[in-house]
């Protein structure tokens, strides 16, 4: 025999990634019904939150005509978008978890890394396609940013922020294990992030002890970052400037993925033990 | 090492494998097998003996609390990613994604053992026609009866070309239909040179299908052996014969020339018993020594060891765990099949 071989090449771990993903994604397109879970519900949030809210809502944002509440609105609906779709991360790993497929997989001689690395970025590209569709809905009901340029560079940031959420959504899956008890816990923890934040609402009408929380959490710097990027010349609430926000969410970013991916690492080890 | 090595050098090798699950479960309690290439190896035991975890260590999914792992010449546990080069394995919960194709299942696995694209799309074109699901092959498996799946599950390791196969239980929960076609895979993968390692609450199947039986209960092998080694342990198979009260004492004369061996008379059942060592070669003997005999017996019943009985006989006490948690309709089916189910094959 050669030389034990405790490590794959990269090469081999990409190929396997690959693969995996594309079996993640082909799963996603065959299942209609999250299909129309994926792509209509955050299309219908849009729009609700727009007509509904939109009307109500008096402050302006970046338009012609002193602002529109879309242009403040997508930024946000951009970062929640990709914080809703991580949540398919513990989704797909617990059920896979429980179908036996990951004992399949790790039977085989594959890259180990592939199993979560070909969730998460499937889950990516799945939040960059829901998160596309929410940009042509959201021009053709009337939005605008002042640099599409800059509007392309945080949509890239949240892209990332998702994927780095995705790795906490894995631990989470690796945590709790049964399928409907991680999908219930992700919706538990989602909600406050995504609505107690600037997503929606600026966070300054927010009572004291909210707002410090809501102006802190990540999912306000990215919306913040994203509505920056794309609004450049309309002050944010606190005054930060684009390059701490950029700074502030890549910061996020990065801890994020090294303490989850970390974690999920350790987790997916203690699991299949 | 063995002090004396077994010819041939075993393909798998387990030598005193331990496994605990927290502080009070002792999953495996010293376990040592050792299997020759090419050969079917049985291991029998009700749900929760330790097969599955054994199962589960030699392919890697498992790192034992003690004890040694090889499988191929690989020492599974310093070197897994080598071994699992070597290894298949289908389990019984059929890990396979009813979202895609039959096809696209069995490539999928064969790109994971490393083939490249091509070479996986033709090989799993190949394992698709060999087990009769190319027809089927570019459905969704979502749409695949409990049979198709388990038979696909097989399939997808075959596309690796392992020289070892561990099937965990590969026909619990299928209809009889099935577990013959899944019978019929297993011996066409022998005779290709493929060993095999599969597991099952059944009697019937390992008689059937394997070189050699262990027996395993609570963490230990309790009994090994040929099918035949074994079953002449448990007591075996016996044949009954009831006659007419005045051609008994001819009768008993016949069974015991035939036998050899002094035939047991039962009152409440009216029958002399004797053990049919050779089975149905046994039966036959007996018959036609009553027949020369002129002796018409009013019946004549041959009764095989079930489960029950290897469990009772071997430990002292029911497989009561097969019994509770398996779903009763498949115990029928084997009961049944092992009453007339030989003679049609």
């Amino acid at each position: 025999m050669t030389t034990p071989q405790t490590r794959m090449s990269v090469g081999h771990a990409l190929r396997d990634m690959r693969i995996i993903t594309r079996r993640n994604l082909l799963r996603f397109l065959r299942m209609p019904q999250l299909l129309v879970f994926a792509t209509i519900q955050p299309v219908m949030f849009l729009l609700l939150f727009n007509f509904v809210f939109g009307g109500a809502i008096t402050f302006g944002f970046g338009g012609a005509d002193g602002g529109d509440y879309i242009n403040f609105l997508i930024p946000g609906i951009l970062v929640q978008t990709v914080v809703f779709g991580a949540t398919n991360t513990t989704v797909g790993l617990t059920e896979d978890l429980a179908g036996g497929v990951i004992d399949r997989f790790r039977s085989l001689p594959m890259a180990r890394s592939a199993v979560m690395g070909g969730r998460t970025i499937a889950d990516l590209v799945r939040s960059a396609l829901v998160q596309s569709l929410m940009l042509i809905v959201g021009v053709i009901i009337g939005f605008q940013a002042a640099s599409w340029p800059g509007l392309l560079l945080g949509l890239i940031l949240a892209l990332l922020f998702g994927f780095s959420v995705s790795w906490f959504f894995a631990a989470l899956g690796l945590t709790v294990r049964n399928p409907e008890a991680a999908q219930g816990a992700s919706f538990f923890l989602v909600f406050p992030f995504v609505f107690a934040s600037s997503v929606f609402v600026p966070t300054q009408t927010m009572p004291d002890w909210l707002a410090l929380f809501a102006e802190h959490q990540p999912v306000t710097i990215l919306t913040n970052t994203v509505r920056k990027l794309s609004f450049p010349d309309v002050p944010i609430a606190g005054g930060d400037s684009v390059e701490s926000l950029v700074l502030r969410s890549a910061l996020w970013i990065v801890g994020l993925i090294v303490v989850f991916g970390w974690l999920s690492v350790r987790q997916y080890k203690k699991v299949v033990a | 090492m063995d002090p004396t090595p077994v010819s041939p050098e075993p393909i798998i090798r387990a030598v005193d494998v331990v496994k605990r699950f927290g502080k009070e479960t002792v999953a495996l309690d010293g376990v040592s097998i050792s299997i020759a290439p090419g050969s079917i190896y049985g291991l029998l035991g009700p749900n929760g003996a330790g097969k599955t975890t054994l199962i589960r260590i030699l392919t890697t999914l498992l790192e034992p609390d003690g004890g040694e792992a090889g499988v191929a010449g690989v020492d599974v546990l310093a070197d897994p990613v080598t071994a699992r080069t070597k290894i298949g394995l289908a389990g019984q919960s059929a890990a396979i994604d009813g979202f895609l194709t039959g096809r696209e299942n069995v490539e999928m696995i064969g790109q994971l053992y490393g083939l490249p694209d091509k070479e996986a799309k033709v090989r799993a074109a190949d394992v698709l026609k060999r087990i009769d699901l190319t027809e089927a092959a570019d459905r969704q498996v979502k749409t695949y009866s409990g049979g198709m799946r388990r038979r696909l599950d097989l399939a997808a390791s075959l596309v690796g070309r392992p020289e070892v196969m561990f099937l965990d239980e590969p026909t619990t929960g299928i209809d009889p239909r099935s577990r013959i076609d899944i019978w019929d895979i297993i011996r066409d993968l022998q005779s290709d040179g493929t060993t095999l390692l599969m597991t099952t609450q059944y009697l019937e199947e390992v008689d059937y299908l394997a070189d050699r039986i262990g027996v395993i209960d609570r963490g230990k092998l309790i009994a090994e052996g040929t099918a035949n080694e074994l079953k002449s342990r448990i007591g075996g198979t016996v044949i009954e014969v009831v006659v007419p009260d005045d051609q008994r004492d001819r009768a008993t004369e016949v069974l015991r020339r035939v036998t050899a061996e002094e035939p047991m008379f039962e009152p409440n059942k009216r029958c002399l018993v004797v053990h049919a060592p050779d089975g149905s070669r046994t039966l036959m003997q007996v018959v036609r020594a009553l027949d020369e005999a002129g002796l018409t017996p009013d019946d004549l019943e041959m009764h095989k060891p079930t489960l029950d009985e290897v469990f009772l006989t071997l430990t002292g006490h029911a497989a009561e765990a097969a019994a509770a948690a398996d779903d009763g309709s498949n115990r029928r089916n084997m009961a049944g099949r092992s009453r007339f189910g030989r003679a049609g094959r």
